[in-house]
């Protein structure tokens, strides 16, 4: 009986041990990509944050298209747009990148702060006809990291049937004050005002921006007079009960799905939203600055760069395939299907010829800002997480909005 | 890669046999050599697990909170060395405290309604009686959920516009509670989904605790005229008191590391009035676009700290009580 029990321990132990070199084997033979090959031909790595699109999408086949070209093959992976930050990093650590990589246009700062990707110094790149607003997210000191794929940005997209109803007219609404007056009328018709996202993530900050930028302050000085004016323009209308309070804690998609139910005259949404809204009957206009005119939203969208290679002989053939992606043609079909706004004027204009209720996106696109522009690069991040935290406390009434953004402004420039 | 681990693990397999002569009765040194060299054969494969899946991230976690990392020095592995620099940081930042209370709030208070009201479904679900198997295996049901389903499910039903509770609440008269969206009430939230989630664990263990109580015992007492009362915390709560420390130290190290609920519920909001140390940490490491590895580092290795003192402490018990 013991030597049995000894006997099926052993085994035991040979089988856990056969188990773990396997799975050792499995993780060195990963790990070895394909940034190996050099010089023309062979194969490029190429990664997105689209996993959505398998490789009989029509985007995987215009890269597939693209690298042909170029005179390569590609192999693509798609990761979760939340991973892809972390895993590039651990790539460049590993001297592993990807040829190409296609990345959330905040997270490009980042990852030039961490010395993995190269500028249009050292790979080529032609960018000489992206709209400057949206390649300022891949400027850093004066350098250039990457092209945008396309862009999208926010909007105030309205009811029409809720605001006749309430007898306003969206064009009427130029500025806050006017603003202002419209969801009065909205919440006095028996319906809800306005609905948004101010969830303490990147993405309340975003949905935050257009009314900081729209007061005219400055991501340099969060407790400035307009930046407070902008805290108290949200914090009144969940305060009057015009927004609902669950905006605390909405994301944006969260927040979409309270517009869809119809009670609501307005909610701020993106450009990724356009193809529902229509089939809805929802129609949008920009969101209004303080004092008039269309505010700056901030910039979503991809940028494609060229990680830092072991063998510099590999960006021709890369920056080749961007430039081929971003070719006017394929760019318009690449932005139509992930709805997004082309960076250059010359797609702009094709896109708006092919679908001209395009028009609003178009014009805010163009007022768009990037977040880590101005030369703030990875100052960004620091500073849009006190401001989120700074909304959310004055959101809640745990602070008032001028408390609430000098101890954010404190807090940021501590770090 | 492969081959750095295999060497490392046989070094720290050559370090570790010191244990291994205590362990056994006065070992015969010369003539046991080769039997050794078998036997440590055999522990390889077991020690380079632990090596590599245990001890390696343990001390990469260590290395990483004790030098300072940017994105930049993550790449190129020039981290300095800071000592203790990190945990300064984190016990100096404004989130420390309140982050402290509400993870030895949200703890506390889990185990404590978790363990009672398991023991209370336990000892009601050992007087068997019609139904009482299919209504146990109800009880189970939070424990059958993913985490994402429950937590996405509570997040709706107390929704402050649109969620059931408030609308229940609105029936009987009650003004309308922002639960997920107010900071005296998020921290409350979350508990009460962690608590419905918890439950079904403390059930099930104390319940095949039950049934290692002889009946005897309770015969015993019936015949002496005890009380269902005095038979509880005469017999039963001081018979269970192994399985109950084992519970309360198992579901103690659970709590503490719970990040899906409140991050699904709350994200650590508003503003960080439900932000734990799992959710500080991973906020740090991995809320923003520019990841602040070292502080998050730190954050979890003071995790990982506590939950050791109540390991200790949970051995000491154990063993007073065996002596």
């Amino acid at each position: 009986m013991s030597t049995n029990n000894t006997r099926n321990r052993a085994l035991g132990a040979i089988a856990i041990g056969a188990v773990a070199v396997g799975v050792l084997a499995g993780c060195s033979g990963g790990s070895t990509g394909g940034s190996t090959d050099g010089g023309a031909g062979g194969t490029y790595t190429f990664w997105d944050p689209y996993p959505q699109y398998d490789a009989s999408s029509d985007w995987a086949k215009v890269i597939d298209t693209c690298a042909a070209d170029a005179g390569v093959t590609i192999e693509r992976t798609g990761f979760d747009t939340s991973d892809l930050t972390s895993k590039a990093l651990l790539a460049g650590q590993q001297g592993d990148s990807p040829d190409i990589l296609l990345i959330d246009n905040p997270a490009v700062s980042t990852l030039v702060e961490a010395g993995i990707l190269t500028s249009t110094d050292e790979n080529n790149l032609q960018v000489g006809d992206v709209a400057q607003n949206i390649l300022g997210a891949s400027v850093v000191d004066g350098k250039t990291y990457g092209v945008p794929i396309g862009a999208n940005t926010l909007a105030l997209y309205y009811n029409p049937t809720v605001l006749s109803a309430a007898g306003v007219d969206p064009s009427s609404i130029k500025d806050w004050t006017s603003l202002n007056a419209a969801i009065e009328k909205v919440v006095a018709s028996g319906k809800k005002g306005i609905t948004f996202s101010g969830i303490g993530t990147e993405e309340g900050s975003f949905q935050f921006l257009p009314w900081f930028w729209g007061a005219g302050a400055d991501l340099t000085k969060l407790d400035s007079s307009q930046a407070v004016s902008a805290v108290q323009l949200w914090t009144d209308w969940v305060k009057k009960g015009w927004a609902p309070n669950s905006v605390i804690n909405n994301t944006q998609t969260t927040s979409w799905q309270e517009f869809e139910t119809g009670d609501f005259g307005f909610a701020e949404n993106g450009t990724w939203q356009k193809a529902g809204a229509a089939k809805a009957g929802y129609e949008v206009i920009p969101i209004p600055g303080a004092k008039g005119g269309a505010a700056p939203a901030p910039t979503g969208g991809e940028f494609l760069t060229l990680p830092v290679q072991k063998d510099a002989g590999r960006y021709a053939a890369s920056a080749k395939i961007v430039e081929c992606l971003t070719s006017t043609a394929n760019v318009v079909k690449t932005d139509n299907t992930l709805n997004y706004i082309a960076a250059t004027p010359e797609a702009q204009k094709e896109q708006l010829a092919q679908d001209p209720t395009l028009e609003p996106w178009v014009e805010a696109v163009n007022a768009a800002k990037a977040r880590t522009g101005d030369n703030l690069g990875t100052k960004y991040p620091v500073i849009s997480e006190q401001l989120w935290t700074a909304v959310q406390n004055s959101l809640t009434g745990a602070q008032s909005p001028q408390d609430a953004l000098t101890a954010a402004q404190q807090a940021a420039s501590s770090k | 890669m492969t081959a750095t681990q295999f060497t490392a693990s046989t070094g720290t397999g050559d370090s570790g046999r010191a244990a291994v002569p205590a362990a056994l009765p006065t070992p015969v040194r010369r003539p046991r050599r080769r039997g050794q060299w078998a036997a440590w054969a055999f522990l390889a494969p077991v020690v380079i697990y632990l090596v590599v899946f245990y001890a390696y991230p343990l001390v990469r976690n260590l290395d990483l909170s004790l030098r300072d990392y940017t994105v930049r020095s993550f790449i190129d592995g020039t981290a300095p060395f800071v000592w203790f620099a990190n945990y300064v940081t984190v016990f100096q930042d404004p989130t420390f405290w309140p982050a402290l209370a509400n993870t030895a709030t949200f703890t506390l208070v889990s185990i404590v309604f978790q363990y009672s009201i398991g023991m209370a479904l336990a000892v009601f679900f050992f007087q068997r009686f019609p139904l009482s198997a299919t209504l146990r295996a109800l009880f189970l049901v939070p424990w059958l959920l993913p985490l994402l389903v429950s937590a996405s499910a509570w997040s709706w039903m107390l929704n402050s516009d649109s969620g059931v509770v408030n609308y229940l609440l609105s029936l009987v008269g009650v003004d309308a509670v922002n639960w997920l969206t107010s900071p005296q009430w998020a921290l409350v939230s979350v508990l009460i989904a962690n608590i419905w989630i918890g439950v079904p664990f403390n059930l099930v263990i104390l319940y095949s605790g039950l049934q290692n109580i002889s009946s005897d015992i309770y015969e015993a007492a019936s015949i002496d005229g005890a009380n269902a009362w005095q038979k509880f915390w005469r017999i039963t709560f001081p018979l269970l008191r192994p399985v109950s420390a084992i519970t309360i130290l198992l579901g103690l190290v659970y709590t503490l590391k719970v990040f899906d609920i409140i991050w699904i519920m709350t994200r650590g909001g508003p503003g960080s009035s439900s932000t734990t140390f799992a959710i500080w940490s991973y906020r740090l490491g991995f809320g923003s676009a520019l990841p602040d590895l070292s502080p998050a580092a730190a954050v979890g290795n003071l995790l990982i700290v506590i939950a050791l003192v109540f390991g200790l402490i949970y051995i000491r018990a154990q063993r007073r009580l065996e002596v």
